[in-house]
């Protein structure tokens, strides 16, 4: 029996085997099956964390995942990871774990303070007085404020520390929600029927409330055991649905026990996507809190959770419990306590002449009727009650060590409101209970307002007939016909609120919300259930006010005269349950986090030294060094301009078209014409959005009369295919073509510079080279080193080039005989930066200057617009707006001082203004030819610009240059080499 | 999360494909003028009810979807192709 208060066996602890941990620094003893939140109860702990924004002191106020207060951080070898719910964190040897939100210690907190200024700091607090003026926000009111506010404290555990997590897929005819009596009886009628049967459980065990009560002990065991024979069910414990997204498919956050994970690599969480023909929500139904002053005190517990520390861990909460109630089955606890040797126990009930008062009576236990709790008195722990009649007189005060109080129960609605299910207020339970679409499930049990684990069975069972029949199954498999222990008979709730009285009476015990912000937040007009949330934060802390939600709604409702039903609770959204953000990822982690295209090329490039870069998920080759600095660029840049260089453009997205419509596809989606194009030749072309915007460009060459190839660029291929496509199906249904992505099957090199003739010549036998045979953008199909392929005459760089591609699985044999054949002019491979260098001296643009802002106009394709036919963009392109003179437009871009360098991002501003931004460079590069550096830049006007010279303006780098604006073509502007 | 039964491929995920906008509205002919590209462009009912829209099965068939979806409960109605006529239900749906 580990620990004083440990009084009983519990159902769930084995005291064979106990567990050392730390608490704030001080050793403690507990067993196995204990949670930290048990395990210090067990050890007379009541004090566990300071509140969020008053820092008052709190302790321990559930049993479960609605717990408000008992957050700690825990402190392992990874690091220290805040806000786990001490409720539901399993116990483990030399587990160390602190409380949260206090400074310096949990016994003095300096901030507490602010529960002596409270009345100064109302709800909406920050947004009154933190207003103007508006610059003191980042060097004042944000630090004060952070320092003041938040829970836990986050240290570097994301990167190497965060937890091994994986995703899992479930697919079932039925989800089932919960394993409490209706859960259980469910999955197993259905799963006996030969139904795949998914039954999803946030508890360590299943059993929910059967749990909690010994007659139903037999039923419990023989349905698991039932269940554990099915082959069709999967019975998942630790498992929380998180979120529920229509068509069936859900989320569930499964948490592995420490065996399990152990087993698994240190695995510790599962994210399981669950797709479900149907669903059954049988989530139970939780209990609320009171709102009276006071209910914050450590010490003051929900009744229900003293009965789960009871037959869960055998630990008594407290020797002289008050119980403060309204409901027959809040009783229960009263019971159980009694009967496991508590003796001074006293009931304060707010209704007069109950049924469970009456029993409680005979049973010798004190009962005080029509009375409620108007204050709690002690510091820092409860030390006894006043109560009084509910208008205030008869005022009397009672001895106790803990205060148990519930308020009633509420249908745990949530992922039924996220199908959809609108909520329906019921009388009988004073609670909201949800009114789900049949064609997305059923909802069970207490979820639907059916207290009683009898009647609750009964209404499983019910649920699985209509489910079953929906799905195929008119008759069910026999069910187990175990006997249901009766439900006793119950008088009805008498609903209460809130005891209105001198002090704070807490709605929200995470967020500090008490019952007079609710009523100043309807006073200063957010009288909506969601605006009332959000100005005074209610239920948005992580427990998302489980216990206190409708407590809030329903002071609004007061405050307004309205009926609770209309004012209604706010909408709840995913997630059910905090979840962290590493079982989100699983192992889309690191090097996993994106798919990654390798080249056909890619074990080569990397034996010959390169750094790669990620463009469109390819793995490029940067640049054939592992130096940094320009120099290893300019090195490949420079065998281009002076003698030849060849580089991988597999990554070119390339579409092959083809049909009898083919040429007059093309004219729609391309600015300019193609069914002009004559077979064997290629031809550059831009592609507009149907805003006018510039898409995207590349070169398409015709094959044959039907025949065209499309290349894109490697960022935008994607995007282009799926343009293309759409097209086709959506517009152009009438037209006779087909469409097919060739991206991946072919391997293409661009041999670029002077002596590029030569080698190609070398390599091609079937093909006159010549100048006059083969001009600039000619294209062939032709034999090359043996393999079939295409040659093209096309070139980037400006210099003299061709473009051969073969088959993907020849690449490496090709590009082989590409360096053999390139050796006597000293070919050079070269990597994205050089390429990158040598069309930003050339004027050429890429995705940094077709950024998606820029016009056709602004880069100097204005021409290009085929004015006689339609395509895509065209009427929008001609937008007066888009023609505007003092558009940005393409320029290039020069240093003064040769010296100097320019940086992308750069602002061009005039040197008497200079927080006016004329524009902005939008590539640069150290040239090849021209001395220094060179670049491109977006500018006002830039095309007609008188203005010479501008600065060149990084506020970043703590730089402004002074440059020179210049034509965009600042290598061979006449195009001569590329027509060699 | 969309479900969404292709003609071609079977019931697949959302992910699987890319939403490509209102369905009901069609590219005005070449010469009708600023505004009717304006409107085709722009201009959208953004209705809470049915809607007809295009959905590409781009990690699937590549095919292009019309679809009659509920843009409140997310009820899927009908699936069809392309060229396919498709009308809207009369009720405002559940």
């Amino acid at each position: 029996m580990q620990g004083p208060a440990r009084i009983a066996e519990g159902l769930l602890t084995d005291a064979a085997r106990p567990l050392g941990f730390r608490f704030d620094g001080q050793r403690m003893q507990g067993v196995a099956g204990d949670t930290l939140a048990s395990a210090l109860l067990a050890n007379g702990r009541r004090l566990v964390g300071r509140s969020f924004k008053y820092h008052r002191p709190r302790g321990i106020v559930t049993a479960g995942p609605e717990e408000p207060c008992a957050l700690v951080d825990v402190i392992g070898a990874g690091g220290r990871e805040p806000n786990h719910l001490a409720t539901t964190l399993a116990l483990y040897q030399d587990l160390v774990a602190e409380s949260q939100n206090r400074w310096p210690s949990l016994g003095f907190d300096v901030m507490a303070l602010n529960d002596r200024i409270a009345r100064f700091i109302p709800a909406g607090f920050y947004y009154k007085t933190f207003m103007a003026p508006g610059w003191a926000w980042e060097p004042l009111y944000e630090p004060l404020i952070r320092h003041a506010a938040g829970l836990g404290r986050l240290d570097a555990i994301v990167g190497e520390h965060a937890a091994l997590a994986e995703t899992v897929h479930d697919h079932a005819d039925v989800l089932v929600v919960g394993a409490g009596v209706a859960g259980l009886t469910a999955a197993h009628r259905l799963g006996a029927s030969g139904l795949r049967v998914v039954l999803a459980e946030q508890d360590t065990v299943l059993g929910g409330g059967a749990l909690l009560d010994a007659r139903w002990a037999e039923w419990r065991e023989t349905t698991c055991d039932a269940l554990a024979g099915l082959p069709r069910v999967h019975c998942l414990a630790r498992t929380t649905v998180l979120g529920a997204y229509g068509h069936g498919v859900f989320a569930a956050l499964e948490t592995l026990a420490g065996a399990d994970a152990a087993n698994l690599g240190r695995l510790r969480e599962r994210l399981r996507i669950i797709r479900a023909r149907r669903v059954i929500f049988a989530t139970g139904a939780i209990e609320r809190l009171i709102a009276f002053p006071g209910n914050d005190l450590p010490g003051v517990m929900l009744a229900g959770a003293a009965l789960g520390y009871l037959r869960r861990y055998g630990v008594a909460v407290g020797r002289q419990p008050a119980f403060f109630l309204n409901t027959d089955q809040a009783y229960e606890s009263v019971f159980a306590l009694a009967g496991a040797g508590i003796e001074r126990v006293g009931v304060i009930d707010v209704r007069s002449g109950s049924l469970a008062a009456e029993r409680a009576r005979v049973l010798g236990i004190e009962v005080h009727e029509g009375v409620v709790v108007e204050a709690v008195i002690g510091r820092g722990a409860v030390g006894g009650v006043r109560v009084a009649n509910r208008d205030g007189s008869q005022r009397r005060e009672f001895e106790a060590d803990s205060l148990l109080i519930s308020g009633g129960y509420c249908p745990a609605t949530a992922l039924a409101s996220q199908l959809g299910a609108a909520l329906k207020w019921q009388d009988a339970i004073a609670a909201f209970t949800p009114e789900l679409a049949p064609a997305a499930g059923r909802v069970a049990g207490a979820a639907r307002g059916v207290f009683g684990l009898a009647a609750a069975a009964r209404n499983g069972e019910a649920a699985a007939r209509v489910i079953g029949a929906e799905l195929g199954h008119a008759s069910l498999a026999a069910g187990l016909e175990l006997a249901l222990p009766p439900d006793a008979e119950a008088t009805p709730i008498g609903a209460l609120w809130e005891v209105q009285a001198r002090g704070k009476a807490f709605v929200d015990l995470q967020n500090d919300v008490t019952a007079a912000d609710v009523r100043l937040a309807q006073l200063e007009g957010y009288e909506h259930v969601e605006h009332m949330k959000r100005y005074t934060t209610h239920g948005m802390a992580t427990d998302q006010g489980r216990i206190g939600g409708l407590v809030g709604s329903a002071v609004l409702a007061q405050a307004r005269g309205l009926p609770l039903a209309e004012v209604g609770q706010p909408k709840a959204r995913p997630y059910a349950q905090p979840v962290p953000l590493a079982a989100l990822a699983g192992s889309e982690v690191r090097q996993h986090l994106k798919p990654k295209r390798r080249l056909p090329l890619h074990d080569w490039h990397e034996a010959a030294g390169a750094s790669f870069v990620t463009t469109g998920l390819w793995l490029r080759p940067l640049v054939y060094s592992r130096q940094s600095g320009w120099q290893p660029v300019l090195r490949e840049a420079r065998a281009v301009r002076t003698s030849v260089g060849v580089t991988d453009v597999s990554t070119l997205g390339k579409i092959d078209v083809q049909g009898p419509d083919a040429a007059k596809f093309l004219d729609f989606i391309y600015a300019n014409t193609f069914s002009t194009l004559a077979v064997g030749r290629s031809r550059y072309g831009i592609m507009l959005r149907e805003d006018g915007m510039l898409l995207d460009d590349g070169t398409t060459s015709r094959l044959a009369q039907q025949h065209f190839l499309v290349t894109t660029t490697t960022a935008n291929a994607a995007a282009v295919l799926e343009h293309i496509e759409f097209h086709l199906q959506a517009v152009c249904p009438q037209f006779d073509v087909l469409l097919s992505d060739v991206g991946d099957q072919w391997a293409q090199f661009a041999i670029a510079g002077p002596r590029s003739r030569e080698v190609v010549t070398a390599l091609v036998a079937d093909l006159d080279l010549s100048g006059q045979a083969f001009p600039f953008m000619a294209a062939s199909a032709a034999t090359i080193a043996g393999v079939a392929g295409r040659v093209f005459r096309i070139s980037f760089s400006g210099e003299l080039a061709y473009e051969l591609a073969v088959p993907a699985r020849h690449g490496l044999q090709v590009w082989l005989a590409v360096l053999a054949a390139g050796r006597p002019f000293g070919i050079r491979p070269y990597g994205l930066d050089a390429l990158n260098t040598l069309r930003i001296e050339k004027g050429h643009v890429t995705g940094a200057e077709m950024n998606g802002n820029t016009s056709a106009d602004d880069l100097g394709f204005g021409r290009m617009l085929k004015p006689q036919a339609d395509f895509i963009g065209r009427e929008l392109s001609q937008r007066a707006g888009l023609h505007a003179p003092d558009r940005l437009q393409l320029v290039g871009v020069r240093p003064v001082n040769r010296k100097r360098r320019l940086r992308n991002g750069a602002h061009l501003v005039a040197a008497k203004a200079r927080t006016v931004s004329l524009g902005y460079v939008t590539s640069s590069t150290p040239s090849t030819e021209l001395e220094g550096w060179v670049g491109l830049a977006l500018l006002e006007g830039g095309r007609h610009c008188r203005v010479q010279r501008l600065l060149a303006s990084s506020p970043v780098h703590n730089e402004a240059t002074e440059v020179e604006i210049v034509s965009p073509h600042m290598i061979d502007p006449e195009n001569v080499r590329v027509r060699a | 999360m969309l479900r969404i039964r292709c003609p071609w491929c079977g019931e697949r995920d959302e992910t699987e494909f890319r939403y490509r906008g209102d369905a009901s509205q069609s590219r005005p002919a070449a010469d009708a003028g600023l505004e009717a590209f304006s409107a085709y462009v722009y201009e959208r009912k953004n209705p809470r009810g049915w809607h007809l829209e295009w959905w590409l099965h781009v990690g699937g068939c590549r095919r292009l979807l019309k679809l009659v979806r509920h843009t409140l409960t997310h009820e899927i109605r009908w699936v069809g192709n392309a060229e396919d006529q498709a009308s809207l239900p009369r009720e405002p749906g559940r």
